[in-house]
């Protein structure tokens, strides 16, 4: 009887099995790269929104404080989106007819909200409460990066898992005396590892890494 | 039977990796989320007519409207402290500074920038008129000036009244106000 297999299937036989190593290899770095790309996390890329409102402007340019708009942040989970009246406040005298504002105006006009699309969209199954990192001396900047320099707004954190963990197992580094929490242009060098610890003490901070903390 | 076996496994297999967000978009709201089920599209539903929320019963009229039997009142429902006039200062520099300035002069930078410009705290009128004044302004509006009752709560708008008339004080201090051992600072600056 004929041989089924040409002796060159011996050469093709270890190069496929040592090859399918490799080649899983690729793929699970592949797939990797991938989750933690921009395509995923969906850091670095400016959202488009309904009016393509400039923090940067608000903040940097006018001086606006955080809370003038987002203003439940220091006691609610929710930091909160300004009602279109917030926006009219204002808007009602400056800017009153230009182009891009007609959704604002639309919106106190119709008594219908703005859709914003949200940046900042953790999952359901974790818990997040802004007001209690706020009072332990976690800034704004140290999560949503410079705000103030965003003409729209995008992420710079991953909000992965890994991410909220890397804090949540060693907080000092994060952390700043609370008259600088919204304080855009805050420099966490400013601080020594003597003050940090102290600030650890001062605001009973503590390494929370059980999983019913986030996982409740 | 043993391929049947490797098939549903394979099936059990493939059915675990897929890709669902059951769990990343559970069926709750998150806080101001858009909802189908209500005609006006939100989750967030407003506050029955005829109603008083959890916290929000006021029965004080001096502490809710700023008046006594109809009348502006001129003092404060609370105490009076150090930490108030923080907190005002701190409220304040949130929420009015953009338009009054920090000192209260009404040029703001969003007053450079085109918003009608209010009144300055130092004016004669606006000195005499009584603290449920302010009080009254920043719960109702006044002018261009939209109320902040929504952002504001009652107690820190009670601590921005009495800030806004230490601002209108510190305007028209003499130096026999200040007190003797900051005195010397001031007449070295002079």
């Amino acid at each position: 009887m004929a041989q089924i297999f040409h002796p060159s299937f011996n050469t093709i036989s270890k190069v496929s099995i040592f090859g399918a190593i490799f080649f899983l290899g690729a793929v699970i770095y592949g797939w990797d790269t991938l989750l933690r790309s921009p395509y995923a996390t969906q850091v670095n890329v400016a959202r488009e929104q309904p009016v393509p409102f400039s923090h940067k402007h608000h903040v940097a340019g006018l001086g606006i404080d955080c809370r003038f708009c987002h203003s439940t942040v220091e006691e609610s989970a929710f930091a909160g989106i300004p009602a279109t009246k917030t926006c009219m406040g204002c808007h009602a005298t400056v800017w009153k007819d230009a182009e891009i504002l007609e959704p604002v105006r639309a919106s106190l006009r119709d008594d219908r909200p703005i859709e914003w699309t949200r940046v900042h969209d953790l999952p359901d199954f974790a818990y997040f409460d802004h007001s209690v990192h706020v009072a332990k001396g976690v800034g704004c900047s140290t999560c949503h990066g410079r705000v103030d320099q965003m003409p729209l707004m995008w992420r710079v954190n991953t909000l992965n898992m890994d991410w909220c963990l890397s804090c949540h197992r060693d907080p000092a580094p994060n952390l700043r005396p609370r008259d600088s929490i919204f304080d855009m242009r805050w420099d966490p060098d400013t601080l020594d590892a003597n003050q940090r610890a102290q600030l650890m003490m001062d605001y009973h901070v503590e390494s929370m890494t059980d999983c019913s903390v986030c996982h409740r | 039977m043993k391929a049947l076996r490797r098939l549903c496994l394979a099936a059990t297999l493939l059915a675990a990796s897929a890709c669902r967000q059951d769990m990343h978009d559970q069926p709750r709201f998150e806080a101001l989320e858009g909802s189908s089920f209500f005609a006006d599209g939100l989750s967030a539903r407003h506050q029955v007519e005829g109603t008083i929320a959890r916290g929000e019963l006021q029965l004080d009229p001096h502490l809710a409207t700023g008046r006594i039997d109809g009348a502006f009142a001129n003092s404060l429902p609370m105490p009076l402290t150090r930490e108030l006039l923080e907190r005002g200062r701190e409220r304040f520099d949130i929420f009015c500074s953009a338009c009054h300035d920090r000192a209260g002069y009404g040029e703001g930078m969003v007053v450079r920038r085109g918003m009608k410009q209010p009144p300055s705290f130092h004016i004669e009128r606006l000195q005499q008129v009584p603290l449920g004044y302010f009080f009254d302004v920043m719960t109702r509006g006044f002018g261009a000036m939209i109320d902040v009752a929504d952002r504001v709560p009652v107690a820190d708008r009670w601590a921005i009244a009495a800030y806004v008339r230490t601002l209108q004080l510190s305007q028209h201090a003499t130096l026999a106000e200040v007190a003797p051992e900051s005195r010397s600072k001031l007449e070295d600056q002079r």
